[in-house]
């Protein structure tokens, strides 16, 4: 088993938003599909999932509306709201900036 | 935004545990296509997941304001608690009720007769000037009045610390004719009244100066009270008019409703400008000259400078007609500048002290109710004791639990505040009636305002500190361990815990001893004064109080006339006796002059009366003679005086023959009267005071004849059979004048208004108590008996006989009592001096009344303690030693 990485701390909004981007997810799913795209590195602690998912409704960046899931449960599903998405674009423009800058550091005779 | 989250978190609660119950599903589901087994798959998930109770409570924490939602909690809880147990919630919450209630009751009333400002603006700067210690009983004192109008003339002439001076008097005032006639309030006020008062006109204008200059007036403005009941509320124009005191004045404008006058407890109805008089008395003291202080100035200051222009003012006012060690004293008057910014009033001066005591009286009754509350509270909290002491043991922490069983007593405190709020409402509009007489109410704004809110808010929560504080934090510092132990197995109760309750017990008991004593002393002090003889029949009279200024007798006839109305009131079936006189006693108000008899000075007091008024009034003659048909005005000046006048001015000589000589007033020309008889001592102004020197002379030759007289009427018809027979004769023969005719008891009585509302309120509250106080007693002897259960068990199966067991258990109470008696004496007798100046015939520390009161303490007290010790001696020593 590969070892996995706990999420860095404030990234995890960042991640569910992405997650939802592409269109409306419950929250299995969400913890699946970062789980899949990190290959399987990052953990998704459902004890932190649920509620950040709370957090960002209540932040007004994604809703939610319940749904039958692809196996007929019924689930509860989340989409990005417009601010959300401002807010991706932001958090991902951030994200960039500090990756780009904590890589500087860690190679500087590379510039 | 928390606010709504907050509202709604429940709502957010069942959403998310749906939610992750449609987790558990998916994965579930996605691990039985993994070829899992149905139950390995949910626990898989389950594992997965971790403990989802955990999620629950930290969204739920999100969304909550955790202090607000762990007091709803013990809100709850105490609810519930309140309800399990609903006869002590009652109660704790009548008590609470009645004893806030009565509180606040009381301070409404203390709030509107002395505290309360008057509703203008900045009363603080608004001041009443008068003569520094009052003008000493010097020329014709009416109503209010501090200040006779020359003096009034040159302060408004010269008023430097004041922006604006006015003057005012009251006065009653007849208003329309017919059946329309009534007789209002009014206040009779200078040109600047209202200006420097600052009140503005809720319709139309205020009196100004020019109404003051059209003298005599023909304009008035009215209250908004007398606007809406007499004139409809309807508009005021040129056509407003009301036929007042015989003279059609124009209706200028309406005060607003906030303003009822400058007299407390008495509204106004009309205003009317000054119009003073071409000749100004220099002798009669009916102003009250008020003003509003610069900015800078102080009552000090103020008073400082109005004693520095006294002398010229004086001097330029001199009053006039007096002797010259009158005349003397009244150059010495100094002026002084005293806070009027809660108006002035009668029912202050007469029961502003009363109020207090009461105060501090509803006060201890609340204080009694708290002690019982607490013991009660904690009797419980020790049944309480493991249900706590599991709570501590379980880890919660005892700030939790304190505050919780805080959280208990406040909601007491709070229920009993709010219910206590309302009855105080029912309760000081009551004691507004009980203090209104026949003139008609007393205007009291007692409604709610700040401070009456804020001291119900105070009481209440004092109530709750003394009350539930001692006791949750005894409950709260429980010991886990001894409390599961102990549990009611223990032989004999903690001595500690018990020191509590009876030192509450003992509290209660001496705080009843010295209400107790109190309603006592008011109880006696008022029958004292109901049963007091006063020297002369009361019983029987009728007064009747006539004006006969219509009738347009002329100045040398009026005697005459009297003496005609005298004739047709006697000739009147069951009418035995009737008489006139210038002053009728006991009902207040008095009458006096300077004497001088030999070398002696001094002051007496006179009454003019026709023939008949020693009979009639049960006066007894002592020696000499009464007056008859030779006392004429022609004829040679003489009087009756009373036995106090001998003893003062004729010690030892025979007063028959002797003469006295009046010093001069305005009206009053110095005479020389004889003595011609003594009569028995009898009470003058009221039933208080002591009984001063006393003259009568002749009705004939009564210096100063006026269209109006006084007639007592003796008969032994019912009161009011004869009072209305009098109306009908004098009516049917005089239909122009005016007679208000009622029984001399009555007025009597209403004069003791005061001590009747002592008596029934002190005596109230004393024997409640005295009775609050046994209940605490009592609950703790129960109390006791039931902690040493198995002890006494224990006695009675040795061998202890009944009565033994009996006295064990009444020496307790017997020490707590002997405690509680002892210090209760010692406050009495410290507290009774606030209360001396209110009785009457006994002192404050009246041996009598202290035995009384401690004997029924201890009566009551041993009965309350009898009953559980009887209770314990027949305890079954099987069943005592076997349970729990």
């Amino acid at each position: 088993m590969k070892k996995r990485a706990e999420i860095l701390q404030g990234t995890l909004d960042m991640l569910i938003l992405q997650a939802i981007a592409p269109g409306p997810a419950h929250g299995h799913t969400i913890a699946y599909v970062i789980e899949r795209r990190s290959e399987d590195v990052l953990l998704v602690e459902h004890g932190s999932l649920y509620p950040a998912l709370h957090r960002l409704e209540d932040r007004g960046w994604i809703a939610s509306f319940w749904g039958t899931s692809e196996n007929n449960r019924k689930a509860r599903y989340y989409r990005l709201t417009a601010a959300g998405r401002k807010q991706l674009s932001v958090e991902t423009s951030r994200w960039e900036r500090v990756v780009r800058a904590v890589n500087q550091v860690l190679r500087p005779a590379e510039e | 935004m928390s606010w709504m989250r907050f509202l709604r978190r429940r709502h957010w609660d069942r959403e998310r545990s749906q939610e992750i119950e449609g987790y558990f599903e998916i994965e579930t589901a996605d691990n039985i296509a993994r070829g899992m087994t149905p139950g390995d798959a949910a626990d898989a998930a389950r594992r997965k997941f971790g403990n989802p109770t955990l999620i629950r409570e930290e969204i739920y924490r999100m969304n909550t304001i955790i202090w607000l939602d762990s007091v709803a909690q013990d809100v709850r809880h105490g609810l519930r608690t309140m309800v399990a147990n609903p006869g002590f919630s009652l109660i704790a919450i009548l008590s609470l009720a009645l004893g806030i209630g009565a509180n606040t009751a009381i301070f409404q009333l203390v709030d509107a007769v002395s505290l309360r400002t008057l509703p203008i603006k900045n009363p603080d700067e608004l001041v009443r000037i008068e003569v520094v210690g009052g003008n000493r009983g010097m020329g014709v004192i009416d109503g209010f009045g501090d200040l006779t109008r020359p003096m009034w003339e040159e302060i408004r002439r010269d008023h430097s610390p004041f922006s604006g001076v006015f003057a005012w008097s009251t006065e009653r005032i007849s208003v329309g004719e017919g059946k329309d006639f009534h007789v209002a309030r009014g206040i009779v006020v200078s040109g600047e009244f209202f200006r420097v008062l600052r009140v503005e006109p809720w319709r139309g204008r205020l009196l100004a100066p020019e109404d003051e200059h059209a003298c005599p007036g023909n304009t008035a403005a009215v209250s908004y009270a007398f606007w809406q009941s007499k004139l409809g509320g309807r508009e005021i124009n040129g056509d407003t008019k009301l036929l007042i005191d015989g003279r059609l004045r124009q209706i200028v404008g309406v005060t607003p409703p906030s303003f009822l006058g400058l007299t407390v407890g008495e509204r106004f109805d009309i205003a009317l400008p000054e119009c003073m008089p071409k000749q100004l008395r220099t002798d009669s003291f009916e102003v009250l000259v008020m003003g509003r202080l610069k900015r800078g100035w102080t009552i000090t200051s103020a008073s400082a400078q109005l004693a520095g222009v006294s002398p010229g003012l004086m001097a330029a006012t001199e009053i006039t007609g007096y002797d010259s060690s009158i005349v003397k004293k009244y150059r010495q008057f100094k002026l002084g500048a005293y806070d009027a910014s809660t108006g002035v009033s009668d029912l202050r001066d007469t029961y502003d002290s009363s109020l207090w005591l009461l105060l501090a009286i509803t006060g201890l009754v609340l204080l009694i109710a708290c002690a019982n509350l607490a013991n009660l509270m904690l009797a419980r909290a020790s049944t309480r004791e493991r249900e706590i002491a599991v709570r501590l043991a379980l880890g919660a922490a005892r700030a939790r639990v304190l505050r919780q069983l805080l959280v208990e007593s406040s909601l007491l405190a709070l229920i009993g505040a709010v219910l206590g709020i309302g009855l105080a409402e029912f309760l000081s509009r009551v004691l507004v009636l009980a203090l209104s007489n026949e003139e008609g109410g007393i205007g009291l704004a007692t409604g709610m305002d700040w401070r009456v809110l804020i001291f119900a808010g105070a009481v209440a929560t004092l109530t709750c500190v003394i009350f539930g504080f001692a006791p949750s934090f005894r409950a709260s510092s429980a010991d886990p361990v001894n409390a599961m132990k102990g549990g009611g197995r223990s032989m004999t109760a903690g001595r500690e815990r018990f020191s509590f309750q009876r030192s509450m017990v003992v509290t209660q008991i001496s705080v009843s001893l010295v209400l107790l004593v109190g309603a006592f002393l008011f109880v006696r002090s008022f029958h004292n004064l109901m049963t007091f003889n006063p020297g002369m029949r009361e019983e029987g009279i009728t007064l009747a109080f006539i004006g006969f200024e219509k009738s347009n007798v002329p100045h040398d006839r009026m005697e005459e006339f009297t003496r005609q109305l005298i004739d047709e009131v006697r000739s009147i079936p069951g009418v035995l006796n009737a008489a006139s006189t210038t002053h009728v006693p006991l009902i207040g108000g008095s009458w006096g002059h300077q004497i001088t008899i030999g070398k002696t000075e001094g002051g007496a007091n006179f009454t003019w009366a026709s023939r008949g008024y020693f009979d009639t009034m049960g006066i007894p003659l002592l020696s000499g003679r009464g007056f008859n048909e030779g006392d004429t005005a022609a004829s040679e000046r003489v009087a009756v005086v009373n036995q106090t006048f001998v003893r003062r001015y004729l010690s030892g000589a025979d007063p028959i023959g002797q003469t006295l000589r009046t010093h001069p007033e305005p009206g009053y020309p110095s005479t020389v009267y004889q003595i011609v008889g003594v009569m028995a001592d009898s009470k003058y102004q009221n039933l208080r005071d002591e009984t001063p020197p006393f003259v009568i002379a002749p009705f004939t030759q009564f210096p100063d004849p006026r269209p109006g007289t006084a007639l007592v009427i003796h008969s032994r018809l019912p009161a009011a059979v004869i009072e209305d027979s009098v109306k009908r004769r004098l009516g049917e023969k005089h239909p122009e004048i005016v007679a208000s005719v009622g029984s001399f008891q009555t007025w009597i009585r209403e004069g003791l208004l005061r001590e009747r509302l002592m008596a029934m309120l002190s005596g109230f509250f004393g024997f409640l108590a005295a009775l609050l106080g046994m209940i605490g007693l009592y609950g703790v002897i129960s109390y006791l008996v039931t902690q040493r259960g198995q002890e006494i068990g224990i006695r009675v199966a040795l061998g202890a006989n009944r009565g033994q067991v009996v006295w064990m258990v009444m020496r307790e109470a017997g020490l707590m009592l002997a405690i509680g008696v002892t210090v209760g004496t010692a406050l009495s007798l410290a507290a009774g001096r606030a209360a001396e100046s209110l009785l009457f015939g006994l002192k404050s520390s009246d041996p009598l009344t202290l035995v009384a009161a401690i004997g029924l303490l201890v009566a009551i007290g041993a009965l309350a303690s009898f009953v559980p010790a009887r209770r314990a001696s027949q305890l079954d020593p099987m069943n005592a030693l076997r349970s729990d």
